[in-house]
C-alpha cells in the first residue's frame, strides 16, 4: 500500500493528539562534547546558549575525559572502526573479551556478556533464561526496557508495589509452585533516585528460593563504597544472580550494555539472547574507551567520592533553600513541584538563568507528582553548583514556592 | 453478582493503593484509563482471578477495556465463565 493522503492524515492526527496531550518530545541540540558546561540550541533555530548541565547521566564525568578519549583513539588505530559482524561470527576481538573480564571483576560476578545496549540486554535476557514454568516478579517501577523484555518471555509475569517487601513476600508465597522464581528490580530508580532494598530482597529470595535480577544502570560506577553498585551498598555482593547495566551512563556514556552474573545464565544468553545473536557487535572505539573507564574506576574511588560530595552539597543546598526534594542519597535529585505546568515553567526560568534541567510530568511520573529532575556529576565544580543553586533560588522566589508545604504549592498551582 | 464485585473491589484496593492512599474506588471507577492500574501491573489482577476461580482468562479477553472497572471485570467473568 502506498503512503496515501488518508494514511498520512491518520498519522498527522496521531501526532496532533500527542501534542495536545502535552507530551510531544523535542530534541535539544547540543553543540559541544558532553560535560557540565555545554552549548545548547533550544528551541531549534534559536541562538546557542552556554548552560550548566544538570540532566546528563554523566555521573562520573568520564564522557569526555581525556584518558578515555585517548583510549578510544587507540582503539580506532589498533582495532579499526567497525566489525561488520555479530559477536559469534567474526565480531569478537580481544578487547571485547578484556572488557567482559573487567566488568566481571568490577561487579564481583562469575561472567559477563556484552550487548549493544542495556535496553538490548534487558530485552534479551529473560527469554534466554526463563520458560513457561517460571515466574518473573518485578517491582512496579522497573525501567521500560525490563517491561519489554518480560513481555518477550514466556514465563508468567507478576509484580509488587514499589519497594514494598511485604507485598513481594506475598507474591513469592503465591508463586511457590512455579519451577523458578525471579525477583526483578532496578538498583537505583531513575525517576525518584531511591535505592532498592536489595538486602531485604536477597533475604526473601533465600527464604522463598528465588533468583534475583538487578538492573544497576543508574548505580554502576558510583553507588557503594567503591562504586560497584547497589549490591555493594546493600552488602550483598556475590548474591545477585543477574546484573544488567549500561556503558551509556556513568561508564563513559558512549553505548553498550551487559548481562553479568552466574556463569550458566550468562552462557544461556550467549546461546539464546536474540539481541546478542542478531545485532552487530559494539565497535572497537567504544570498547577500548570503556576498558579505560574500568581501569580508572577500579584503580581509584576519587570520582565517585567527588560525586558523593557534590550530591551532599546539592541536596543540602536545595533543602536549606526551602525546596521539597525526594529524600535519598543518590545523585538523582528530584525537585518536587507537583503541577505539570509549573514544572515546565520552572525549567524554562532555569534555562533563562543558564541552567539546563528538565521537568517531568504524567505519564512519565504519576499524576500530581511533576518535578524537575536534577542529576549530579563528578565533573561539576563547586562554582557550577553554586551558580545552579542561585538560579534555583531565584526561580523558586519567582514562583513563590520556597519554604512552602506540598499543600501550599498545590493550593496555589493545582495538581 | 454483588459478592463477586466485592471480592474484586477488595482485591483492587489492597493490590493497587499504597497504604494511607485514600483514593476512592467504586465498581465504576476507571482503573486503567484512570491511571490507578497500568497495563504492566494489571497482570496481578488477572493472576488473582485465575487462581481464585480456577480459570484461565485468554489474553485476547483480558484487554485493558475489559479490565477497566470492577463492573467490567465482573461482566467478563460472568459472560465467559458463568461466575456469579
Ligand atoms: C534502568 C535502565 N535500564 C536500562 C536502560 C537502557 O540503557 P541503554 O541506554 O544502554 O540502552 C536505561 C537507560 O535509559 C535505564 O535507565
Amino acid at each position: 500500500m502506498a503512503f496515501s493522503e488518508k494514511v498520512r492524515e491518520a498519522y498527522q492526527q496521531d501526532l496532533e493528539s500527542i501534542r495536545e496531550g502535552g507530551i510531544f518530545k523535542e530534541e535539544r541540540i547540543i553543540c559541544a562534547p558532553q560535560s557540565s558546561e555545554i552549548e545548547v540550541e533550544f528551541p531549534v533555530g534559536s541562538g546557542r546558549k552556554k548552560v550548566i548541565n544538570m540532566c546528563a547521566n554523566n555521573y562520573l564525568g568520564l564522557s569526555s575525559h581525556p584518558d578515555v578519549i585517548e583510549a578510544a583513539r587507540q582503539g580506532l588505530d589498533h582495532r579499526g572502526y567497525g566489525m561488520s559482524s555479530v559477536r559469534f561470527i567474526c565480531g569478537t576481538q580481544d578487547i571485547h573479551k578484556e572488557l567482559e573480564a573487567k566488568l566481571t571483576r568490577f561487579l564481583g560476578t562469575e561472567d559477563t556478556i556484552l550487548f549493544p545496549s542495556c535496553m538490548d540486554a534487558n530485552a534479551g535476557v529473560f527469554e534466554a533464561v526463563l520458560g513457561e514454568q517460571d515466574v518473573m516478579i518485578a517491582d512496579r517501577l522497573v525501567h521500560a526496557s525490563i517491561v519489554d523484555g518480560m513481555r518477550l518471555c514466556k514465563a508468567q509475569t507478576d509484580n509488587y508495589k514499589h519497594s514494598d517487601m511485604g507485598h513481594l513476600e506475598e507474591k513469592l508465597q503465591f508463586h511457590q509452585k512455579a519451577r523458578f522464581r525471579m525477583i526483578i528490580t532496578d538498583g537505583s530508580f531513575s525517576m525518584d533516585g531511591d535505592l532498592a532494598k536489595l538486602d531485604k530482597i536477597v533475604e526473601l529470595a533465600e527464604k522463598y528460593n528465588a533468583m534475583v535480577f538487578l538492573d544497576d544502570s543508574h548505580a554502576t560506577g558510583f553507588i557503594g563504597k567503591t562504586g560497584r553498585g547497589t549490591h555493594e551498598h546493600c552488602g550483598v555482593m556475590g548474591k545477585i544472580d543477574i546484573i544488567t547495566t549500561t556503558l551509556g551512563k556513568a561508564l563513559g556514556g558512549a553505548s553498550g550494555g551487559c548481562v553479568s552474573g552466574r556463569k550458566e545464565l550468562v552462557e544461556m544468553c550467549r546461546q539464546k539472547a536474540r539481541p546478542y545473536l542478531f545485532s552487530n557487535t559494539i565497535p572497537p572505539v567504544v570498547v577500548s574507551g570503556a576498558n579505560r573507564v574500568l581501569d580508572i574506576i577500579s584503580r581509584t574511588t576519587e570520582r565517585r567520592d567527588k560525586l558523593e560530595r557534590n550530591t551532599a552539597f546539592w541536596r543540602k543546598g536545595l533543602t536549606d533553600a526551602g525546596f521539597i526534594i525526594k529524600e535519598g542519597e543518590t545523585p538523582i535529585v528530584p525537585v518536587m513541584l507537583f503541577n505539570a505546568k509549573l514544572s515546565q515553567d520552572m525549567a524554562k526560568a532555569l534555562y533563562e538563568e543558564g541552567i539546563y534541567a528538565v521537568g517531568f510530568f504524567f505519564p512519565v511520573v504519576p499524576k500530581g507528582q511533576a518535578r524537575i529532575r536534577t542529576q549530579l556529576s563528578a565533573s561539576h565544580e563547586q562554582h557550577h553548583l553554586e551558580k545552579a543553586l542561585d538560579a534555583f533560588i531565584k526561580a523558586g522566589r519567582k514562583f513563590d514556592i520556597l519554604h512552602k508545604t506540598k499543600q501550599e504549592i498545590v493550593d496555589k498551582y493545582g495538581l | 453478582m454483588s459478592e463477586l464485585k466485592k471480592i474484586i473491589l477488595d482485591y483492587v484496593k489492597k493490590e493497587y493503593l499504597e497504604e494511607g492512599d485514600d483514593t476512592e474506588i467504586t465498581n465504576t471507577t476507571p482503573l486503567i484509563s484512570g491511571g490507578i492500574v497500568d497495563s504492566f501491573s494489571m497482570v496481578s489482577l488477572k493472576l488473582f482471578l485465575e487462581a481464585k476461580y480456577n480459570i484461565s482468562i485468554p489474553d485476547a479477553k483480558a484487554t485493558p477495556k475489559a479490565f477497566d472497572s470492577v463492573d467490567n471485570i465482573a461482566n467478563l467473568l460472568q459472560k465467559e465463565f458463568n461466575i456469579q
